[in-house]
């Protein structure tokens, strides 16, 4: 249906950089994994079954967040003969594609989830005339119902049939697998990864598995989740928002670790008049209060955004640049701590041994911070970021409740959130959206929270020992 | 102690300084009064007669910082900086946007918001210190674990949950107390059970988590290892040795957000509609009132600034080791 | 009947549940391996050994006190005839700090922080003996009074932080002798006090053994120490007891192999010749590092610590000269002065006849090829994340030294083997190497740019006896070999008579006697300095006095 030599991409910043991000993370990885110490440190937390079950789960969102960062506009279809092509102001991503199935069915007004009823009375005007107050049909929802009482038994159904594809899909990748690892035995390539657990790894694998073959075959004849005020699939909208919160909670780390880096060290490393100005600076910057600051830097934002529309031609764009300011300003309230932690380390690790070792051979200060330095606190850099990530995630849904989170029209859980202030007033109650954006921001929050306590218990020595 | 004090008082001042600069750039370069009035007025009412008098009636009209057209007395005090930015460290905060004295305001919402904070914070501390020494008691069982697996959960979940549930279940469906609202005076304290509660709830994940860690770091050093050979038992070990050794980095921990308390909290302020500085602040930000966030990120540097001088003596009142200098 | 019999004791760290791969261990491991001794009223037995030996454990579980993570799996405990293992919890309470007691060996950590001294010491008395009040603080006072704590009536109120190291293991004393136990395990209860101090300890815990009829058990490693104090000694290592016997008996005709080793660890009355004159190489003179201390409103400048206050050192070509003094005494910031890592207050280093005190970072670095340093602990000195190779190499192309690459690798093989490693351990990481091994790097890295001086900062007193020897022979081949200088920082003395041509002691910051090393040793002029020999009993001594019926 798409001509696909026809679609224009369109490059938002935090596409770039989340793609960025991951690379960078990729070449973190395989630089920590060519170390012996550190290796055997990843492999303790990936030999937990929580750690690893966590990471796959953090995984899943990543990818589905990197299939959100690609983005395009679709073209117009062409009502004359002329060479322009006219293109969407609606912006796509791939994910869009895929979950395509859950979008553009809007009803007219909310809908609880699997109903094939619209949750308000409508006036209609029924065939023979007469004049009815009913819950109408909804528009998309189980129109392949020939019967409405089939309704129950063909979701069961549809469910079990996604079961058993899951279950399909899962078995052959772990016969795959099987197949491979016996293979590498013959052949003997390498040491066996024995320690992983792989009955997490296929559990974990099999419900993600299932839970997407079940999202793709009900989503599309069903509002799983319901629809929101406008009728939109409130489950679409959810998933829409995992791109938001997986951004927020890695850029906003990101962009300013380098500042928190840089300067920790040099404090912690030089002392004297740098370490001075260093705590000075970090000092004043927390002393701030983090809300505030925000909120300030938000709402000047706002003005700069709607004194120069120019800058600004799509609303997306409009809604990433409020979104990396969002994520540079979150980090800036953060970054102290980070900075402070290192300072402290590097004070330490600057009075050991082999750094006056290094010293007494005369080796400049650059490589002693890069070769001694550097290598012995990534580890804090490391467990700073994944503690930071659902803070961040957590953060959003707060901060866009109050007003200053991100853009609007961005699809957010904290927007979702913001929304349900109104609909849990309402009598009956309407209960998904938020429950939506909850479950999948508890999902995520979790998974990321339980990664980060096995990354420092492994990486912490402090920690290691009171297990 | 007393010249400590005073020379931790006087660094502050520099840093005081620091933040006022910068929220001085933040309000008044990055954005110009311009920009601002445009912003506030709206498209109906543009014209740049409208600009200027929104600007004259605030005092945003004068230079930023330097008023050529004075004398040398209103050279630099007839000034943006001058009116908006150095009256703060004499806490003259000036007037809102809308035309209220801000410190009326002040002082006439602080109390609100005192009224919830200060439970939340003593009791949430009382609750914690006791879950956190109750999973300690049990280390390295099955309970130790679930709790900690529990505590992670309560962690990740938003804040906002917390609310949404309390305010369900306890005020609309079971009509225990009032979903929101506040009135002074005795009567508060039925508008103040819900907030409190929820928000003692919402810390304990993390609290229990953490106070744990610093129990445990206590437990395994090697004092403890002399009293359990002294014959003390079990809980004696917990409640006399671990005990006031974890509750040093934890008061001092949680000194330095005691006078924050007055700012109250955004959130929970807004939620269950108490008229705190929590709510002020929040409204200012959404009716896009500078002056009081100006005001309120300055105060709010003032009051963190006296929690990290707290800290430091709160050190030497409950750690022998630690002597002022 | 013994007052302590152990029979069989056998001690295990349970297998892990999820076994890691490159750690291979997946079965449990035996840390002591069914040990039996017995400890008569009024008698030291010493269980001597080595890091690693399993004689801490053993000391802990017969209190029942192991970590969680280590597990008792057989043999018994008696005391009196009482056996311990067959007790509850609450019941071992009571006999824990009442029938037998225990003293640790950091006397820094050992004690609770935030607790005063009444309330540490009482709290032993209230709980077994339920004294109170007036009652209570009489017999803190009397027990202070008894180790000899100075003015006890004021330190009662004191904390642990208040006093100085050896106060605290005097408390720790005091602590446990406050019931009157019939049994004393004691810990290393000296290894982490200065020599002076240690031996004061020592007497102290003899004199009280003696006077109230306990039974001791003494962990130690100092085979200083077990000559002073046992009556019986286990040398213990690798979980086993080698060899049990009366220490005479133990001194005079030593079973093991092991045990000999061991002995031999103490010093004996050889002593190197001091060099015939040959130029000198360093020349230290009045020498003054001082440490600024910030004060008041302002954190002015307020006074000094003068870590160095002036002192004169000269070192010869080919020479050894040991820098003695205990911890606090500047004889390692003194060491850092000639590497330039400190600046100086006052003085002049020559090196070789030139100036080299206060040069720039650029200045200083054609020194630093010349005068290289060897550090004290194994462990912090080696980068963990370089390889062998990075860490020998980033020296040699720092100072630019070792050629082109391929030169360079053939060096680095060559340097490895010469101090007795493989040359295939080059692209190992530090954890993989034992703390010798390490140390060895640590020299392999110091002359891989051929100095002339090596400062030497406590480069064994991390490692145990018997590998101390080893290392000191390597340095002492080098010497031969390479004709290097050596300054050699150090507490301990009874290194000192088969390393140094001259000996210089250090005490707050000067030097206070310096001569060959057989003057200082045999016929030192000052207090200090035999109070510090005193504390280390040399081999001959040692047996003499054993021979000795008396």
């Amino acid at each position: 249906m798409t001509d696909w030599m026809m679609i224009k991409p369109v490059v938002l910043w935090s596409d770039s950089l989340i793609f960025l991000l991951a690379l960078l993370l990729i070449l973190f990885f395989v630089h920590m994994a060519r170390n012996p110490v550190a290796r055997m440190r990843w492999r303790t937390v990936f030999a937990s079954p929580t750690g690893m079950g966590a990471f796959l789960v953090i995984l899943f969102y990543i990818l589905v967040a990197l299939l959100d960062s690609i983005h395009f506009r679709q073209p117009l279809e062409q009502s004359d003969a002329s060479s322009d092509v006219h293109y969407s102001q609606q912006v796509d991503s791939v994910l869009d594609l895929i979950i395509g199935d859950l979008r553009g069915k809007d009803e007219k007004t909310y809908s609880a989830p699997f109903a094939i009823y619209s949750f308000a009375k409508e006036t209609r005007t029924l065939d023979d005339g007469s004049i009815v107050r009913d819950f109408p049909r909804l528009e998309h929802a189980g129109v392949h119902l020939s019967d409405p009482a089939e309704h129950w038994h063909d979701i069961r159904n549809r469910t079990l049939e996604a079961l058993l594809i899951g279950l399909a899909i899962s078995a052959a990748l772990v016969l795959l697998h099987w197949q491979w690892r016996n293979r590498c035995d013959a052949v003997a390539c390498g040491p066996r990864k024995e320690y992983l657990p792989w009955k997490t790894i296929y559990g974990t694998l099999a419900f993600l598995v299932f839970a997407t073959v079940w999202v793709l075959k009900l989503g599309g004849l069903y509002h799983i989740l319901g629809t929101n005020m406008v009728g939109q699939d409130t489950l679409y909208q959810a998933i829409k928002g995992i791109r938001t919160g997986v951004l927020i909670g890695t850029l906003a780390t990101i962009l300013t670790m380098p500042l928190a880096i840089v300067l920790g060290i040099c404090a912690g490393y030089f002392r004297g008049r740098v370490d001075d100005l260093v705590q000075y600076v970090y000092t004043t910057l927390s002393s701030i209060p983090g809300i505030l600051l925000i909120a300030a830097s938000i709402l000047l934002i706002d003005v700069y955004i709607e004194t120069h529309p120019e800058q600004f031609a799509l609303t997306v764009e409009r809604a990433d640049f409020r979104f990396l300011a969002l994520c540079f300003i979150l980090g800036m309230t953060s970054w102290t701590g980070l900075c402070r932690l290192l300072r402290a380390e590097t004070l330490k690790v600057s009075q050991l041994d082999y750094v006056q070792a290094a010293r007494a051979f005369g080796v400049p200060h650059w490589r002693i911070l890069a070769s001694h330095i550097l290598p012995n606190i990534t580890h804090l850099i490391l467990i700073s970021l994944v503690l930071d990530f659902s803070g961040f995630v957590l953060a959003e849904a707060i901060l866009s409740y109050i007003g200053v989170g991100v853009d609007p029209t961005m699809a957010s859980w904290g927007n979702m959130i913001n929304d349900a202030r109104a609909e849990l007033s309402r009598d009956p109650v309407i209960w998904w959206s938020v429950s939506a954006a909850f479950l999948l921001m508890f999902g995520l929050v979790l998974a990321a929270n339980l990664f980060s306590d096995r990354v420092r218990d492994a990486f912490d020595p402090r920690a290691a020992n009171k297990a | 102690m007393i010249s400590y004090i005073i020379r931790r008082l006087l660094y502050a001042v520099p840093i005081l300084i620091g933040v006022n600069l910068l929220t001085f750039a933040l309000f008044f370069m990055v954005n110009t009064p311009d920009q601002m009035a445009r912003v506030q007025l709206g498209d109906k009412h543009m014209d740049a007669k409208a600009i200027e008098a929104w600007k004259a009636e605030r005092g945003y009209d004068k230079p930023l910082f330097m008023n050529e057209r004075e004398d040398s007395e209103g050279l630099l005090t007839d000034t943006i900086f001058f009116d908006k930015s150095v009256r703060l460290f004499a806490l003259d905060f000036g007037k809102s946007d809308e035309g209220r004295a801000i410190i009326e305001d002040i002082q006439q919402r602080m109390w609100p918001s005192l009224a919830v904070a200060l439970p939340s914070f003593i009791l949430g501390i009382l609750v914690n210190i006791s879950l956190a020494l109750f999973v300690v008691m049990f280390r390295g069982s099955l309970f130790d674990t679930g709790a900690m697996v529990a505590c992670v959960a309560m962690m990740s979940i938003s804040g906002v949950f917390y609310v949404f549930a309390g305010q369900f279940f306890f005020a609309k469906m079971w009509h225990l107390v009032p979903v929101s609202g506040y009135v002074p005076g005795a009567d508060a304290w039925r508008f103040l059970i819900l907030p409190v509660v929820i928000g003692v709830i919402s810390g304990i994940g993390s609290g229990v988590r953490l106070y744990r860690t610093l129990f445990l770091e206590e437990a395994s050093k090697d004092y403890v290892r002399t009293a359990r050979a002294k014959g003390v038992s079990e809980l004696g070990v917990l409640f006399r040795h671990v005990l006031p050794n974890g509750m040093i980095p934890i008061l001092t921990s949680v000194v330095v957000v005691i006078p924050s308390l007055f700012m109250g909290s955004l959130l929970v302020e807004s939620f269950f509609g108490i008229p705190g500085l929590g709510s002020y602040t929040l409204d200012a930000i959404q009716a896009q009132d500078f002056a009081i966030v100006r005001c309120m990120v300055f105060l709010g540097s003032v009051l963190y600034i006296l929690g990290l001088l707290l800290t430091d003596i709160s050190y030497t009142l409950v750690d022998p080791r630690v002597r002022l200098s | 009947m013994p007052l302590l019999s152990v029979t069989n004791l056998a001690i295990e760290l349970p297998a892990p549940r999820r076994a890691i791969v490159a750690n291979g261990d997946t079965q449990a491991r035996r840390l002591v391996k069914g040990i039996s001794f017995e400890i008569e009223a009024g008698q030291i037995l010493a269980l001597v050994g080595e890091s690693g030996s399993g004689k801490s454990l053993t000391s802990l579980a017969l209190l029942r006190l192991l970590p969680d993570a280590l597990r008792i799996v057989d043999g018994e405990v008696r005391l009196d005839g009482d056996d311990l293992f067959r007790h509850t919890e609450a019941r071992m309470n009571s006999i824990r700090g009442s029938q037998a007691a225990m003293i640790f060996q950091e006397p820094q950590t050992a004690l609770n922080p935030v607790k005063n001294l009444m309330e540490q010491v009482g709290e032993v008395l209230r709980l077994h003996r339920g004294l109170r009040g007036a009652e209570l603080r009489a017999q803190v006072l009397r027990l202070l009074e008894e180790v000899g704590i100075p003015e006890p009536e004021q330190r009662l109120s004191w904390y642990p932080h208040q006093l100085s190291g050896g106060q605290k293991q005097r408390v720790m004393i005091a602590m446990a002798l406050a019931c009157e136990p019939r049994l004393l395990i004691a810990d290393e209860p000296t290894t982490a006090l200065d020599v002076t101090i240690q031996k004061q300890i020592l007497d102290l815990l003899k004199v009280l053994c003696r006077k109230r009829g306990l039974a001791v058990l003494l962990i130690t490693h100092d085979m200083g120490v077990v000559a002073e104090m046992a009556d019986q000694v286990a040398v213990m290592r690798h979980g086993e007891i080698l060899e049990y016997r009366p220490c005479k008996a133990f001194f005079q005709s030593p079973q093991h192999h092991y045990s000999r080793q061991l002995i031999q660890s103490l010093p004996r009355r050889q002593y190197r010749e001091p060099l015939a004159d040959s130029e000198p190489i360093l020349k230290l003179n009045n020498v003054r590092v001082w440490f600024a201390q910030r004060k008041g409103l302002l954190q002015r400048i307020h006074g000094y610590t003068r870590a160095v206050d002036g002192i004169d050192l000269e070192i010869r070509r080919g020479e050894t000269v040991a820098l003695v003094g205990e911890s606090g005494s500047g004889k390692s910031t003194a060491g850092r002065a000639i590497l330039a890592l400190e600046p100086l207050a006052s003085g002049t280093i020559h090196f070789d006849g030139q100036r080299i005190d206060n040069l720039s970072a650029t200045a200083y670095r054609p020194w630093r090829k010349r005068i290289q340093v060897i550090f004290q602990d194994p462990f912090s000195s080696m980068n963990p994340r370089m390889t062998i190779r990075e860490v020998l190499e980033e020296g040699m192309r720092a100072l630019g030294v070792g050629g082109n690459s391929k030169q360079r690798e053939e060096r680095l093989r060559a340097l490895l083997e010469r101090v007795g490693l493989q040359a295939d351990h080059l692209d190992r990481y530090p954890h993989e190497f034992s703390g010798g091994q390490r140390q060895r790097i640590a020299i392999a890295r110091a002359i891989a740019v051929e100095p002339e001086l090596i400062i030497c900062d406590e480069p064994t007193s991390a490692l145990d006896v018997s590998i101390r020897g080893q290392v000191l022979e390597l340095l002492q081949e080098l010497q031969r070999e390479m004709g290097l200088s050596y300054l050699f920082i150090t507490h301990d003395l009874s290194i000192i008579p088969l390393l140094a041509h001259r000996v210089a002691v250090m005490k707050n910051g000067v030097i206070v006697e310096q001569g060959p090393t057989a003057d200082v040793m045999n016929n030192p002029q000052q207090d200090y300095t035999r109070e510090l020999l005193a504390a280390a009993p040399m081999l001959e001594q040692v047996i003499e006095e054993d021979l000795d019926p008396a």
